[in-house]
């Protein structure tokens, strides 16, 4: 897992002007295990908010990271706030479309609120000691 | 109890200081209200009618006494409205008829938390700030998300334990604390666990209920029930694995949750929670749970499995009071009986503990006066000294918003006794007519049809004669102000829910509801007995079946009389309904 790009926070306008490489966007009903198989060449998947509290992207994230394996650029899009930054770097994507009127400078910030969390993350190059002692040791496999 | 490590500390200690962030941009205008609304919430903060509402989550009902004293330090000088917020809350509340509304005071709930009602928003980082000085938060306790995990308040002290849940609902709270793909599921979601054979947390009503049983092999794990609620759609769990082995609750959860995050319905919030989903997919959500978890364990790698190592750390972290120590292997006697008060007491407030020198003692929240599970500024305090002389300094809010002492040593029960007797928390009405659970109702909450806690006062003060009581016997009564079911109406033998009609506060009673206890029978929702019946109606009413009760219960054995429950199921609902009926056409107004 540990060749999945940085998380990028991305102005929306960038977005819009960026080209278009070869990117799937998922609706956030569709069944990401749908697509087994079919991921060869894609460089880009976009999962999208609704509402920021429409939750059922990030299963989508983790279910193509973990279970599909899928080691492209994994973007939200849709309601992206940057309260909400931290949940998506942490569930497998690696972009984020901001909303409008949003700093991704200051957005940064959010992704470093806490030195550790209690769940291992889908990305995560080294946990902080302290983290690492509340977690199951040796039982995880990623 | 549970002892932070210096992780659990700082991660507190950042959410405090993460919520100050928003709460600063929120004032600045930087958030607005609808984006801010999801995060405080999901930090305990409501807006409720009069005021904001701060929601203290306390994992598995465990208070140090510690924490007690900072909680009563937050009610003498944080629940304080400003004067104009009070006068206004008080003329709306006049217009009904309520003449008190109680300030600097914390309200214990039927999950087990800890509530403040009148804490101005501009003050809510510095509350945040201070109970993350003794390891406390509002972590979603509030919002779509897994909230703050219930047990059973006699968990890891219990004579009738097949094994101690805390450390399981430890391993829950952290698993569950700030889990990214969860934070936003389609409704809120409760789990509680219970780990001894009387199921005192409701476990059935809840959307995940756990109980630790062994097999036939001897080995443990928990039976596990998925999609119970109350509300408007109350339903009884459905149990997805009478056996799961203990090391894989995590990873089993893992599939209830992510498949109920998937697939639970998002267009109507009144179908959101996993109960509608359970029911409207029935052996279809079976199968994929079981087919999520086995991805989880098969191509997953398993990664959330409890190993044995994992479970003695956090098991360790339970450290039981010195009083343990001081007392193991020395068999104590009930001190003698010196009043019949005291000899009362002893019956109904104390109850045996795993170690034979110790008891668990139950103090009484529900008094003339005050509100169910209410307690000042000044109570919290001296709650605090009494966990410290008498309980090795921690106490327990239990399910039906009393508190538990459960680390009492035998040779000072009459010491305990007169102490609380003094603070008027010995009042030996537990589990009978008085015991009422009411939620807030309509003197604070947003949300209520009517107000709860004038009809607990009422049925409260008519039911003061202690040998009455006793004679009535073992009762659920619970009260909710609207159908969200906070106040557990559902679960009560006798349930009264709050409804509106006409812009008037009326109340629909309901019989034979069950928590799911061995006294209760299996968790059930109770029947509507017929039209709504008038404020001043609802005393007489159930006046009028408590005396068919009386009327028709049969003796058992040992002397003593059917309870009421039992009369109930026997002879059914009829004559009950005929009696409450016969109570109604009363029009003076309940004060």
């Amino acid at each position: 897992m540990n060749n999945i790009p940085r998380f990028q926070v991305i102005d929306r306008r960038a977005a819009l002007d960026a080209g278009q490489p070869s990117v799937l966007k998922l609706p956030n009903d569709a069944d990401p295990m749908t697509l087994a198989g079919e991921l060869a060449g894609v460089e880009r998947i976009e999962l999208h908010f609704p509402h920021f509290t429409d939750g059922r992207a990030y299963s989508q994230a983790y279910l193509l990271r973990r279970r599909l394996r899928f080691t492209g650029d994994l973007r939200a899009t849709g309601d992206v706030q940057v309260d909400q930054l931290l949940q998506m770097a942490r569930t497998g994507f690696s972009s984020a479309v901001l909303n409008d009127g949003l700093n991704p400078t200051e957005a940064a910030r959010h992704l470093e609120q806490f030195s550790g969390f209690y769940q291992r993350d889908l990305i995560v190059d080294s946990l902080p000691l302290a983290a690492a002692r509340a977690l199951e040791p040796g039982s995880r496999s990623d | 109890m549970y002892r932070y490590t210096d992780f659990d500390k700082a991660f507190v200690k950042s959410r405090a200081a993460q919520f100050r962030d928003q709460l600063e941009r929120w004032q600045c205008g930087q958030l607005r209200e609808e984006d801010f609304r999801p995060l405080r919430l999901q930090n305990g903060w409501y807006v409720q009618r009069h005021a904001p509402m701060l929601r203290v989550a306390v994992p598995y009902g465990e208070l140090s006494s510690a924490q007690l004293r900072v909680l009563a330090r937050i009610a003498r000088e944080y629940d304080d409205p400003a004067s104009d917020v009070y006068r206004c809350a008080v003329e709306a509340q006049a217009k009904l008829g309520s003449t008190h509304l109680p300030t600097h005071t914390a309200h214990f709930t039927t999950r087990t938390n800890v509530q403040f009602n009148w804490i101005p928003l501009d003050k809510a980082a510095d509350v945040m700030d201070l109970l993350a000085s003794v390891d406390m938060h509002g972590i979603q306790t509030s919002g779509n998300c897994i909230r703050n995990i219930s047990c059973d308040e006699r968990a890891g002290v219990a004579v009738d334990e097949i094994a101690d849940p805390r450390p399981f609902a430890e391993l829950m709270r952290q698993w569950t604390t700030l889990h990214p793909e969860f934070a936003y599921l389609p409704r809120k979601f409760k789990i509680a666990v219970t780990g001894a054979t009387e199921d005192r947390a409701a476990t059935d009503w809840h959307d995940v209920g756990l109980r630790l049983v062994r097999n036939s092999s001897g080995d443990l794990g928990f039976r596990v029930s998925v999609g119970g609620g109350m509300g408007r759609t109350p339903m009884i769990a459905t149990v997805l694995r009478e056996f799961l082995p203990w090391n894989q609750i995590m990873n089993y959860i893992e599939a209830v949750v992510r498949v109920y995050n998937r697939y639970g319905r998002r267009d109507n919030k009144y179908k959101a929670r996993i109960k509608i989903l359970v029911k409207a997919e029935g052996q279809r959500y079976i199968a994929d749970v079981e087919q999520e978890f086995r991805q989880i364990v098969e191509l997953d790698g398993a990664p959330h499995t409890i190993t044995q190592a994992e479970l003695d750390r956090v098991t360790s972290a339970f450290v039981p009071p010195e009083t343990v120590a001081e007392a193991t292997g020395i068999s104590q006697a009930d001190a003698p009986a010196v009043s019949d008060r005291f000899a009362r007491w002893m019956r109904r407030n104390v109850a045996p503990h795993r170690e034979p020198a110790l008891r668990i003692v139950t103090l009484s929240f529900k008094r003339l006066g005050h509100a169910p599970g209410d307690a000042s500024a000044e109570q919290l305090e001296r709650l605090a000294d009494l966990a410290d002389r008498f309980s090795g300094g921690e106490a327990r809010v239990t399910h039906s918003q009393n508190i538990v002492l459960p680390w009492v040593p035998a040779s000072k029960l009459f010491a305990l006794w007169e102490a609380a007797s003094a603070l008027g928390l010995a009042s030996t009405n537990i589990g009978l007519m008085t015991d009422i659970i009411a939620c807030p109702g309509g003197d604070f909450c947003a949300l209520a049809n009517a107000r709860s806690i004038p009809v607990a006062q009422a049925l409260a003060e008519r039911y003061q004669d202690i040998d009455e009581l006793d004679d009535i016997g073992d009762i659920d009564v619970h009260i909710s102000g609207c159908i969200n079911s906070c106040g557990h109406h559902h679960s009560g033998h006798i349930g009264v829910l709050g409804v509106d009609k006409d812009g008037k506060e009326w109340y629909q009673i309901t019989l034979g509801g069950a928590d799911g206890s061995q006294a209760s029978g299996t968790a059930q929702p109770g029947k509507v007995i017929g039209p709504s019946f008038s404020a001043a109606e609802v005393p007489d009413a159930i006046e009028a079946i408590l005396g068919t009760y009386r009327d028709l219960r049969e003796h058992q054995e040992q002397g003593r009389y059917e309870r009421f429950i039992e009369t109930l199921r026997r002879v059914g609902l009829d004559p009950f309904k005929a009696a409450a009926n016969g109570a109604r056409n009363k029009d003076e107004v309940l004060a």
